[in-house]
């Protein structure tokens, strides 16, 4: 009997299902925050001037080779093609006085990037929101260049100094929400940055629960501890810690539920530290306090599978039989 | 509340192409586990003769059905053969004479109660023709005291990219998935029939309302296009609104599932008596010269299938029978054809290095959560991930890694092109074993 010709076959690719996958990268997502941040950066050049630029180009670009050094040193693969590391720098950038000196700058791109994300693993491991912790870092270490506050369209070096709305309370609606007041780089200019973060909802890069679950919560215990509620929501870091730093995926709980408690956990925090202590501004230690109790949301916010059945709970004989 | 799914391209290129006949091969090899459960023992021996439709493999195990010879012809061998999955069963080999003789015991099955249907559908060999291959008989021998089944969903969603098979269906033979609907839903006494289709084929869904016009219950359910709409499961929700429990089946809730396909082929046996002998395939892709719906016999070699679809073997790459999100890599282009094969897709070698097997561009996980958004069941992709690496057998039982489906939208929308779909296969081994 003749037996059909066995055709010569040619090796095919074997891989496990599925076979297709969508078109969305870690890089790609970056991109879209990079994008999402493009307008506050102008709005900060508008308002502040071309240091304002400068210091933004400063801290991506040395974020970056902070980046490079450590997978060098590390012996890893090269991964500041993922864009990650020059998120983190804009974003500290964002928090900085535009007159803080480019060495500071440097220091807080180095706590950022090497003690709080390549230390604890990289993209992804970090417990904490690296652009924050370089805040905190340079906050504490250099309280007077961290406050260095300066008048809005002022474009020199011997700028005049001012205080932020927080301390001063004075300025207008218009003028918090337009960002012509003193502050941080980044954090100033409340349009520009509402606009990113529509951005950032359109392309489905983020979930609203935790950015408006952060505001409504600032906004209410505001009204609650006597305070002008909308004033505090517009002042300050709220809206940039709220749209760029809440949202943060690595150091903020995964579920809808868990993102509804860190945003009312960072209100509170926020609201207890600009009334009741002595900093000013207490974004920057509300978000940090939640990225830290993070894991502990994550555990208790699980999600149910639909159709799932109660586990049978483990009495503790049992347990005591394992051990 | 809608479950969650993940919006595909549907790339239905094949949707207008008339089914067409593939002509009769050489030969054929009838494999003997082309349905979930038991294989079959052959009936046949080398040297005997077959004719069409003559059952060539049974079983007396519960959960099985049997295999009929698509030829007239001579055994030639009956040898172990090498499946896809990797699992090894027997496979009979036929010379075709050519002459397509008709097995004398063809004829319509005397249908008059549930127990002669069940008989009958168990005779005619028939799976579930939309992939997993469940036993239909089975299906419809539920125990009437302990379950009270009032609900037919018919599951013509079609979600995977690509696959037209069941869609031509409908377009050729409404009047068979419509007269199946109408004998099944009668012998068993079911109050509620629900046509489920995804809301990317109008065509059929005007054609199915339109027959099922003077019939008010028979329900033509529109459904989104979401994969994977067409898992049982979802289906069985989205047409009755009930959730099928873990552990239980669709029959627990009152509910048979049924593919359209199946049901139109249960009618035609229940009209000619012929066995499921052939059987409907897409074949698309990218290295697909002429994409097209065949109709080929069981048994028939891929390559056939694949040459009269024009397939260029130079540039393929990868060969998948069934869809891009569940469907199985072939490695060998002589395997025959299945009752199950619903769908062949070949690729060139281009977009099948984009596929996931060398992880191009593959990061730490981000924790974004767009698997937890896709996760159809609401299971959550990322901590069972990270649940299997640590080998935390406790944790994976508790996130209910046994209800995940494999169907793959996790690792679909996975940014950081994380193969979730597959470490929760590995993770459900795990979890089982001891």
């Amino acid at each position: 009997m003749e037996v059909i010709n066995p055709m010569k076959n040619k090796n095919l690719l074997v891989s496990p299902s599925p076979h297709i996958r969508s078109d969305r990268t870690t890089a790609k997502v970056m991109g879209h925050v990079l994008i999402a941040l493009f307008p506050a950066a102008v709005a900060s050049v508008v308002i502040f001037g071309v240091r304002a630029l400068a210091l933004i180009l400063f801290c991506a670009v040395t974020s970056v080779i902070w980046e490079r050094l450590c997978n060098l040193i590390m012996k890893r693969p090269n991964s500041t093609g993922d864009l990650s590391a020059v998120v983190t720098g804009v974003i500290l950038a964002f928090n900085l006085p535009v007159t803080l000196p480019f060495w500071m700058a440097a220091i807080g791109t180095f706590v950022a990037i090497v003690i709080t994300k390549q230390i604890f693993g990289g993209l992804g491991q970090n417990f904490a929101n690296p652009a924050i912790v370089g805040r905190i870092v340079l906050m504490l270490s250099f309280p007077a260049a961290m406050s260095n506050w300066v008048e809005p369209f002022y474009n020199k070096v011997d700028a005049v100094t001012t205080a932020t709305p927080l301390v001063s309370s004075n300025a207008s609606y218009e003028e918090l929400f337009l960002g012509v007041t003193g502050g941080c780089l980044g954090e100033v200019c409340v349009a520009a940055l509402l606009l990113g973060g529509i951005y950032l909802f359109a392309m489905n890069v983020i979930s609203p629960a935790a950015p408006l679950a952060f505001m409504g919560t600032v906004t209410a215990v505001s009204y609650l501890a006597g305070e002008d509620g909308f004033y505090q929501l517009l002042a300050g870091g709220v809206m940039l810690g709220a749209i760029f730093m809440a949202t943060d995926y690595v150091t903020t709980p995964i579920t809808t539920k868990g993102k509804i408690i860190f945003g009312v956990g960072c209100g509170i925090v926020t609201c207890v530290i600009r009334f009741l202590c002595s900093f000013p501004e207490g974004v920057s230690f509300s978000i940090l306090l939640m990225n830290i109790l993070t894991p502990y949301i994550d555990m208790f916010t699980l999600k149910k599978p639909i159709g799932g059945l109660p586990g049978e709970k483990k009495t503790k004989e049992v347990k005591e039989n394992e051990k | 509340m809608r479950l969650n799914g993940i919006l595909l391209p549907h790339k239905k290129r094949t949707e207008y192409s008339q089914t067409k006949i593939l002509s009769l091969p050489e030969r054929v090899k009838i494999c003997m586990s082309q349905h979930m459960g038991a294989p079959c023992v052959p009936l046949v021996k080398k040297g005997d003769l077959v004719k069409v439709g003559q059952k060539i493999g049974d079983s007396e195990a519960f959960m099985s059905c049997p295999v009929h010879s698509s030829v007239s012809g001579e055994v030639v061998d009956v040898s172990e053969m090498l499946l896809a999955n990797g699992k090894t069963c027997k496979a009979v080999e036929i010379q075709c004479d050519g002459q397509q003789t008709m097995w004398e015991g063809i004829k319509p099955p005397h249908i008059n109660d549930k127990k002669s249907l069940v008989d009958a559908v168990r005779e005619s060999g028939c799976c579930g023709l939309g992939g997993a291959g469940f036993p239909t008989h089975i299906k419809l021998n539920y125990d009437e005291n302990k379950v009270n089944i009032d609900s037919l969903v018919i599951n013509a969603a079609e979600c995977e990219p690509y696959i037209t098979s069941d869609f031509r269906e409908m377009m050729e033979n409404p009047e068979d998935v419509i007269e199946g609907i109408k004998t099944i839903r009668d012998l068993l006494k079911i109050e509620n029939v629900y046509i489920g289709i995804e809301d990317n084929k109008p065509k059929a869904i005007e054609k199915m309302k339109e027959l099922t016009e003077n019939d008010g219950y028979i329900k033509v359910v529109k459904l989104k296009s979401s994969y994977p709409q067409g898992a049982e499961k979802v289906i069985a929700y989205s047409a009755t609104g009930r959730i099928i429990k873990e552990g239980s089946l669709p029959s627990d809730h009152g509910i048979i599932v049924m593919n359209v396909s199946t049901i139109a082929f249960i009618n035609r046996y229940i009209k000619t008596g012929m066995p499921l002998i052939s059987r409907r395939v897409t074949v698309d892709g990218d290295a697909v010269g002429r994409p097209c719906n065949v109709n080929v016999l069981i048994g028939t070699s891929l390559k056939e299938l694949l040459e009269f679809a024009l397939v260029d073997f130079d540039i393929m790459e990868k060969l998948i029978s069934g869809g891009p999100m569940m469907g199985m890599c072939m490695y060998d282009m002589n395997a025959p054809l299945s009752k199950t094969n619903n769908a062949f897709l070949a690729f060139k070698a281009k977009s099948a290095s984009k596929l996931p097997l060398l992880y191009k561009g593959q990061t730490n996980c981000i924790r974004c959560g767009k698997c937890i958004d896709a996760c159809p069941l609401g299971l959550m992709p990322t901590e069972l991930e990270k649940a299997y690496d640590r080998r935390d057998r406790e944790m994976l039982n508790k996130l209910k890694i046994n209800l995940c489906m494999n169907c793959g939208s996790c690792s679909y929308v996975c940014p950081a092109k994380r193969s979730l779909a597959e470490k929760n296969q590995l993770a459900k081994g795990f979890a089982l074993s001891k």
